[in-house]
């Protein structure tokens, strides 16, 4: 159990990543990826939702009647989804005026979708449950990635703390504009991408 | 997943169940956490006030100071925007943006610079004090255009109602670096001492692009790269000073004040 948990953990981290190897849930990745604290608590949101839609829906699998399992899935996603969202409000209201489309689109993030329909409908709650955590982490480790670059070079700040001094507040640094844009993110993916698979050969597809 | 499992009545009993449960544990979230975000909404806006007023670094960040500071030296008063008076209301039930939907208590303008579509009939005005009881600054809700969407914001007025102390945006979706710089402290530190009205009594403040020179009392330098954002910041603030908008409540509170009738 103990290293087959391991596995199902760490594995979405690098080796099988929702966004750079599965290509998964980009949309929000361009979105909310402009700042760090942003980036962090959409991927807090994300690893939640994942985690216990995979442990709710493995708990009723075997109950689930496969001509409605899908949507099944997404009532059980959106309630949470609409908790986390109600949660975030209560406790963090600046980020949930920045985050909360964002936040409400997690309904439609294929990540959490895809692992309760191949992993969840197959597998034991804990598993799942560790599966899900996995694919969150995974995602957030791709998303504040990208938050690091797009926040340190297109701001120059870091969690809005000033590392970078930038002209308009009599600094050094001319900020970039097009990191402070949702597209840049597209390169910065695409650059981890090749980083990895760099890395990790094995993930280049095969012609 | 075997199929034995799967008649008609069985599935329709399990959505049914699913959604139940579902539905209880949103509404469970939904009802509990209310208080809690209510006083965040509050407390964001009276942050706000408090930072047109130049209270907030009195105050400090601590929710409970800020609370505490705007309860001591900020009133809160509605108002009739077109008659210019003081009316009965409770400012903290009023919702200008509900208002606004509403066909009954707003109005679709005719001529309508800053671009809001409908224009709610009352507003509210925050008188704020200081220890004497003075009213020191009078700050005003302001909404219009900007690039993408509405900008919501304050202005505080100098008793004189002619001084900007203060033009604080709370809430926008301008593009970050370039509209988004509405939220610059640089920027809104150009801002106090500058004069809304013109010796005809005309709302001539403005951004100004490419910089505004020294001695323009009226001007403060445009956001650079943000031209948009900038005449949406100017047409808002020159309705809002306009007839259309505080105008003839500035008239009337100016009238009572020289006549020492009002506090």
């Amino acid at each position: 159990m103990s290293s087959d948990a391991k596995k199902v953990l760490t594995s979405p981290i690098v080796d099988n990543n929702p966004i750079a190897l599965q290509v998964l849930g980009i949309c929000s990745a361009l979105a909310v990826t402009s700042s760090m604290a942003n980036a962090i608590v959409m991927s807090l949101a994300v690893i939640l939702v994942t985690a216990f839609s995979n442990l709710f829906i493995s708990m009723i699998r075997n109950f689930i009647p496969s001509s409605v399992r899908i949507i099944v899935q997404m009532a059980i996603i959106a309630s949470l989804v609409i908790v986390v969202d109600q949660v975030l409000k209560a406790f963090s209201y600046q980020l949930s005026k920045e985050l909360s489309v964002f936040v409400g689109l997690i309904i439609t993030n294929c990540i959490v979708m895809g692992r309760a329909e191949a992993f969840a409908m197959k597998e034991k709650p804990v598993v799942s449950f560790l599966d899900g955590i996995g694919n969150g982490l995974g995602y957030g480790a791709i998303l504040v990635t990208v938050a690091f670059f797009r926040e340190l070079f297109g701001f120059g700040t870091l969690f809005g703390i000033e590392i970078l001094p930038l002209i308009q507040n009599d600094g050094w640094y001319q900020a970039n504009g097009l990191l402070v844009l949702p597209f840049s993110s597209f390169f910065i993916i695409g650059l981890i991408i090749w980083a990895i698979r760099q890395w990790k050969p094995e993930q280049v597809e095969k012609d | 997943m075997s199929n034995s499992k799967e008649t008609f009545g069985k599935t329709v009993g399990f959505v049914f169940i699913v959604c139940v449960v579902c539905a209880i544990l949103v509404s469970f979230s939904a009802v509990q956490l209310k208080p809690l975000q209510v006083a965040n909404k509050l407390l964001d806006q009276q942050t706000k006030i408090l930072e047109a007023s130049k209270l907030l670094e009195a105050s400090g960040k601590d929710p409970k100071s800020i609370v505490a500071t705007f309860n001591k030296y900020v009133e809160a008063k509605m108002i009739d925007l077109a008659s210019g008076e003081f009316i009965e209301g409770n400012p903290v039930l009023f919702d200008e943006r509900r208002n606004a939907r509403d066909s009954e208590k707003s109005e679709k303008l005719e001529n309508d610079p800053a671009g809001i579509n409908r224009q709610s009939h009352d507003a509210v005005v925050y008188l704020v004090h200081d220890d004497a009881g003075v009213v020191k600054t009078i700050v005003l809700p302001i909404v219009g255009s900007g690039l993408w969407d509405l900008m919501y914001g304050y202005v505080g007025l100098e008793a004189d109602l002619n001084t900007i102390r203060s033009v604080v945006y709370s809430d926008h979706k301008e593009t970050p670096g370039l509209g988004a710089e509405v939220m610059n402290p640089k920027w809104k530190a150009l801002w106090p001492g500058k004069k809304v009205y013109n010796e005809a009594g005309e709302p001539v403040v403005k951004l100004v692009k490419g910089g505004a020179k020294a001695d323009d009392i009226h001007g403060v330098d445009a956001l650079s790269g943000a031209t948009l954002t900038s005449n949406g910041v100017t047409r808002t603030l020159q309705f809002w000073f306009s007839e259309q908008g505080y105008g003839p409540f500035i008239a009337k509170y100016r009238a009572a004040n020289s006549n020492g009738g009002m506090k």
